[in-house]
C-alpha cells in the first residue's frame, strides 16, 4: 500500500492510542513510541505495529504512537485506520484484511 | 430461551468501553457504529469494533452491532466488516419497511457465502424509529427468519411526531403497543427505547415497570448502572416463582403418566400458562433467585 | 535522726531509714520553672508558650545536626508545615537530619533539594508520592527510606526504636498554652490521630497554628502538658488540599460494580450480623462499598457497632441515621467527617497507637470484623502491593493496610482486574506491603477469589452464587487481555526498606533505571 500523506487515527483517551503514519523519506520503518506502559509492554507494542504494517504491506514509514495503555487489538485497529487514511483509500479490501 | 432484558449501547469508537462492556452483565452488548460515531470516525470505529470482536472474549454475553443504514456510504462496509467480526446480531437502524430488512439480509448472506460462514449465522434486530416504521411494524417483524426482535427507538420518533419525551410516556403509547403487537405476532422479542436521563434513577425505574407491564422483553440502556435496575424490575416475586415451579411440576407429572392433559389444583393448564411459567423461571434463574439446576 | 530547716521554716529529717534521702522544700517557685511568678495581677494570665518565629522555636528546642524531626500528614496534599519548617532548618545550616513524617504526599517536592544538600539524610514515612517519590525511586538517597505502616510507626515511637527529638505539629486550632484540636479553624482536618503519638513521645514539641483561640481550647486532642512552644503563621495548609474531595461518591460504573460485588461478599461471608464492625480504605471502589452496605443494613435491620479508620461523609451519614453506633476516627477524609468529629458525641478521635500498634495492650484493628482495602497489585499468594506503581516507581502508601488486614476477621481487597493494560493480579507483586496470609478475599470487576486459607468463606460465597474463581484463574483472565508484562528494569541500589508492622523487614525496593 502506498502512503501518500500523513494519516492519524485514535484518541488520547485512557485505553486508546493515537497513531500517525507518514512517509519515511529514507528506507525502513521508524517507530516513535510514547507510552505509559513502555516499561512493561514497549517491546510488545513495537511488535504489534511491525506485524500489522507487514500484513498491510506498508514499508518505509514513520509511525508516531501516543499510547494511553491501549490493548493490542486497539493498536491494530487504530494503526489500520491511520494507514488507510494516509493512503487515501476508502474502498477497503476486506478479503485481504481477514 | 434467551433473555434480552437489557441491551447495553457501547459507542463503537470508545476504546475504553468497547474492551470489556460485558463485565456489567447486560443480556446483550451492542456496539454502535451509527449515531454515536461522527462521520469522520466511521472508518476508525469500524476497525476498532472489528478488531475487538475478533480478539477479546465477551464470556458468553451476547454481542450485537448497530450498523449504519444501507442508504449511507457506510452501511455496506459495516456489513462486510461485521459479518467477518461475527457478533451474534446485526441491528438495523431506522427500519421502515420489510424491504429494509431483506436488503441487509441479502448483503449479509453475500458475505457469509464469501467467507464460508453457514448462511443464517448472523442474526438480526430491527430498530423502528419513524412513524412509517411504526405503522409497518408488523411486516418488518415478519420479514426475515434471522430476525430475533424489533426495538423501538423513540428519540427521533417523538421529534417526527412533533412532541417530546414525557415522564409517563403517553406520547409513546401507540408506538409501544404497535411494536409489541408486531413482535408477538412474529414470535420475536420486543425491546423498548433508551431512557437518556441517566441521573434520574426513579424516572428510569418507573419507565421500566411500565414497559414490563406492557409486555416488553427488555430495554435498550445507555449506562451500565442502569442494567441492575432493569434486571431487578424483571426479577419475579417469590409468589410468581412458586406458582411457576408448581406448573412445571404438573407438566412433569403429566409427562410421566403419559397424559396429554396437564392439570393443577383441578384446573387445566393450557399452553400460555406453561410458557409464562417457563419465562418466569428463566427470569428467576438469570436473577439468581432460583438455583440453575431447576429443570424446565 | 538529723533534722534540717527548710524554706518554709519547718524542721524535717534529712534522711529516713528505709525511705532514703529527703529533699527539703526550697520555696514555692524554686523547682517549677513554668509557674507564673507575678502574683497579684488581675489581668488574665499572660503566661504562654508562643514564640515569634519558627526559627526561634527551632533554636530553643536545641535542634542539632543528626537529630530526628517529625511531622504528621493530616493536611494531606494541602500541607504547608513540612516544607515551611524544613526550609527554615536548612537556612539555619542544620544538616544530616532524619525526617520522620507519618506520611508524605506530592506537595513535598521541595524536600528533594534538602536531600540533595544534605539537610535530610534519612526518611521514615508511610508513603511517598509525586516528584519526591520519583526522585527517590531513581536513587536520590544513599540510605534507604524506611516505609512503615501506621501501626508500625506508633510501635516504633512507643518502644523508642524511633526516637523523635523535635515534633513539628501543625494544628488547626490552638490556645496560647498548647491545647490543640483539629476540627475547628480554616485549616480544619478533623482527627489529629497521627500527631498525638508524636506529641506524647517527642523530646520537644512545637505546635504550629494559623488559628489562635481563647484558653482553654476544649475539647483538645493535644494536651497543653505535652507542648513546649507554639508558633503562629499565616496558614498551615490549603483547605482545598486538606479535604481533597477524593471521597465523593464515585459514579464510575466499574468502581460501582466492584463495590456492589464487595458488599455482596461481605453480606454472605458470615461476618455481616448485628453489631459487626467495619472499615473502608481509600479509593473509589472501597469507599463506595459503604453505600451498598447501607442498603443491605437497612434491608436486613443490621446495625454496626462501630466504624473505624479514615472516616468519610458516608460513614457520618450512617452514624447520624443510627446504622453505625460509634465512630473511631484516626483520620478524617472529608469536611463532613471534620464537622462530625466536632459535633457528634460518639464520633471519637483515636490516636495511631490505639488504632493499630501491634505491641500495645490492645489496638482497635484487632476488634475489626470487616475491612475493605484497595490494591495496586495482588499476586497468586494474595500478597498485596500498595506502594510501587506498574513502572516500579514509588507512588503510594503503606498506611493502615497491613494493620487492618491482619486485625480484621475478613479482609477484602477491591481492585479492577486490569488498569489500562496493566494486570492487577500477577504472579509476584513488585513490593509486598501486606502478606498474603492476612488477606482473605479479592473482589475485581471480573469476579471474586478467596484465599484457600478461608475455605468456609469460599463455601458461603459459592452457595450465594457469587462469581467465584481461583486467583490463578483471575490472573490468567487478566493476562489474556493484556499479554504478559516484561520485567521492570530495576538497578542494584536499594532505595527503600519496607517494615512490617512488627518492626521486621518484609521487602525492599530497588532503584528503577531510566
Amino acid at each position: 500500500m502506498r502512503i501518500l500523506h500523513s494519516g492519524t487515527a485514535g484518541t488520547l483517551e485512557s485505553s486508546d492510542v493515537m497513531i500517525t503514519v507518514e512517509r519515511n523519506p529514507e528506507k525502513g520503518l521508524i517507530i516513535e513510541l510514547e507510552s505509559i506502559s513502555e516499561a512493561r509492554f514497549g517491546n510488545r507494542i513495537r511488535e504489534v505495529i511491525t506485524d500489522t504494517l507487514k500484513k498491510l504491506q506498508v514499508q518505509d514509514v514513520k509511525v508516531r504512537v501516543q499510547d494511553r495503555s491501549a490493548l493490542d487489538c486497539t493498536i491494530r485497529a487504530r494503526l489500520t485506520a491511520a494507514v488507510f487514511r494516509a493512503a487515501g483509500i476508502e474502498k477497503y479490501p476486506w478479503e485481504e484484511l481477514e | 430461551m434467551k433473555l434480552r432484558r437489557t441491551m447495553l449501547y457501547v459507542p463503537g469508537n470508545s476504546a475504553a468501553m468497547v474492551k470489556d462492556a460485558h463485565i456489567y452483565r447486560p443480556d446483550t452488548v451492542m456496539f454502535d457504529l451509527e449515531d454515536s460515531v461522527s462521520y469522520r470516525e466511521k472508518d476508525a470505529a469500524r476497525f476498532l469494533v472489528y478488531q475487538t470482536l475478533r480478539t477479546l472474549d465477551y464470556e458468553g454475553v451476547e454481542t450485537a452491532v448497530r450498523i449504519n443504514g444501507l442508504d449511507t456510504p457506510y452501511g455496506r462496509d459495516d456489513i462486510e466488516a461485521m459479518v467477518r467480526a461475527r457478533p451474534n446480531i446485526i441491528r438495523i437502524p431506522k427500519t421502515e419497511k420489510a424491504q429494509d430488512v431483506t436488503d441487509v439480509e441479502t448483503e449479509i448472506e453475500r458475505v457469509e457465502r464469501k467467507i464460508g460462514l453457514p448462511i443464517g449465522t448472523i442474526k438480526l434486530f430491527a430498530a423502528i424509529e419513524t412513524p412509517l416504521g411504526v405503522l409497518n411494524a408488523r411486516e418488518i417483524a415478519c420479514s426475515s427468519n434471522r430476525l430475533l426482535g424489533i426495538a423501538l427507538g423513540a428519540e427521533d420518533l417523538v421529534t417526527s411526531l412533533r412532541t417530546s419525551r414525557s415522564k409517563d410516556g403517553i406520547e409513546l403509547h401507540y408506538a409501544r403497543s404497535q411494536v409489541l403487537y408486531a413482535a408477538r405476532i412474529a414470535g420475536i422479542n420486543a425491546i423498548d427505547t433508551v431512557y437518556s436521563n441517566v441521573q434520574d434513577e426513579e424516572g428510569f425505574i418507573a419507565e421500566v415497570r411500565l414497559i414490563k407491564q406492557l409486555g416488553f422483553d427488555g430495554k435498550s440502556v445507555i449506562q451500565p448502572n442502569q442494567i441492575k435496575l432493569v434486571h431487578r424490575v424483571y426479577t419475579p416475586t417469590e409468589e410468581e416463582i412458586h406458582k411457576a415451579l408448581r406448573v412445571l411440576a404438573a407438566i412433569r407429572e403429566a409427562e410421566s403418566k403419559g397424559s396429554g392433559v396437564i392439570a393443577l389444583d383441578g384446573r387445566m393448564v393450557d399452553k400460555p400458562i406453561v410458557e409464562r411459567a417457563r419465562w418466569t423461571i428463566e427470569l428467576a434463574k438469570a436473577s439468581g433467585v432460583v438455583p440453575e439446576e431447576v429443570k424446565l | 535522726m538529723k533534722l534540717v530547716k527548710n524554706a518554709a521554716g519547718r524542721e524535717i529529717p534529712e534522711l529516713f531509714p528505709g525511705i532514703g534521702k529527703l529533699e527539703p522544700f526550697q520555696g514555692a517557685y524554686a523547682r517549677t520553672p513554668l509557674v507564673r511568678r507575678e502574683k497579684g495581677s488581675r489581668t488574665l494570665p499572660r503566661l504562654n508558650k508562643i514564640v515569634d518565629t519558627l526559627e526561634q522555636a527551632i533554636l530553643k528546642c536545641g535542634l542539632q545536626d543528626g537529630m530526628t524531626v517529625s511531622f504528621h500528614h493530616h493536611f494531606r496534599e494541602g500541607d504547608y508545615v513540612v516544607n515551611m519548617v524544613m526550609d527554615i532548618i536548612a537556612n539555619l545550616g542544620i544538616k544530616n537530619l532524619t525526617l520522620a513524617s507519618s506520611s508524605l504526599t506530592s506537595c513535598h517536592t521541595p524536600l528533594v533539594e534538602h536531600i540533595r544538600k544534605g539537610v535530610i539524610k534519612r526518611i521514615y514515612t508511610s508513603g511517598l508520592r509525586g516528584v519526591l517519590a520519583d526522585e527517590i525511586s531513581h536513587g536520590l538517597m544513599d540510605t534507604p527510606v524506611l516505609i512503615h505502616s501506621h501501626g508500625g510507626r506508633a510501635r516504633a515511637i512507643e518502644t523508642g526504636q524511633l526516637s523523635i527529638d523535635v515534633a513539628f505539629l501543625g494544628v488547626p486550632s490552638c490556645d496560647l498554652y498548647g491545647n490543640a484540636n483539629g476540627f475547628s479553624g480554616k485549616s480544619a482536618c478533623g482527627s489529629l490521630g497521627y500527631a498525638i503519638v508524636d506529641a506524647r513521645h517527642a523530646k520537644k514539641v512545637v505546635l504550629i497554628t494559623d488559628n489562635l483561640v481563647d484558653y482553654p481550647n476544649t475539647p483538645f486532642s493535644i494536651d497543653q502538658d505535652l507542648v513546649d512552644y507554639i508558633v503562629i503563621v499565616d496558614a498551615i495548609g490549603d483547605p482545598q488540599g486538606i479535604a481533597t474531595g477524593a471521597t465523593r461518591m464515585t459514579r464510575d460504573p466499574r468502581e460501582l460494580l466492584i463495590a456492589e460485588l464487595a458488599s455482596q461478599v461481605i453480606v454472605t461471608s458470615g461476618y455481616f450480623e448485628d453489631g459487626f464492625s467495619v472499615q473502608t480504605g481509600s479509593g473509589g471502589a472501597a469507599l463506595a462499598v459503604t453505600r451498598f452496605l447501607r442498603e443491605k443494613m437497612l434491608e436486613r435491620n443490621v446495625k454496626a457497632s462501630f466504624a473505624l479508620g479514615g472516616i468519610t461523609s458516608q460513614i457520618v451519614k450512617m452514624h447520624e441515621e443510627g446504622l453505625i453506633k460509634r465512630i473511631l476516627d484516626v483520620q478524617s477524609f472529608d469536611l463532613e467527617a471534620v464537622r462530625s468529629i466536632g459535633e457528634n458525641r460518639y464520633h471519637t478521635e483515636i490516636d495511631a497507637s490505639y488504632y493499630a500498634n501491634p505491641l500495645n495492650k490492645g489496638c482497635v484493628v484487632n476488634k475489626l470484623n470487616v475491612v475493605v482495602l484497595s490494591a495496586m497489585e495482588i499476586d497468586t499468594e494474595f500478597n498485596v502491593n500498595v506502594i510501587t506503581g506498574s513502572d516500579g516507581i514509588i507512588r503510594g502508601a503503606s498506611g493502615g493496610h497491613s494493620d487492618t488486614a491482619i486485625g480484621s476477621g475478613l479482609s477484602v481487597i477491591v481492585a479492577p482486574l486490569v488498569r489500562g493494560r496493566t494486570p492487577t493480579v500477577i504472579d509476584k507483586v513488585t513490593t509486598v506491603i501486606t502478606p498474603g496470609e492476612t488477606v482473605d478475599v479479592l473482589v475485581t470487576d471480573h469476579g471474586v477469589a478467596v484465599n484457600p486459607r478461608r475455605p468456609e468463606v469460599l463455601e458461603r460465597l459459592k452457595a450465594a452464587r457469587l462469581p467465584v474463581y481461583t486467583i490463578e484463574e483471575l490472573k490468567k483472565k487478566a493476562e489474556k487481555v493484556t499479554g504478559i508484562p516484561e520485567p521492570l528494569p530495576f538497578g542494584k541500589k536499594i532505595v527503600a526498606l519496607v517494615e512490617y508492622r512488627d518492626g521486621t523487614i518484609i521487602d525492599m525496593i530497588r532503584e528503577i533505571q531510566p
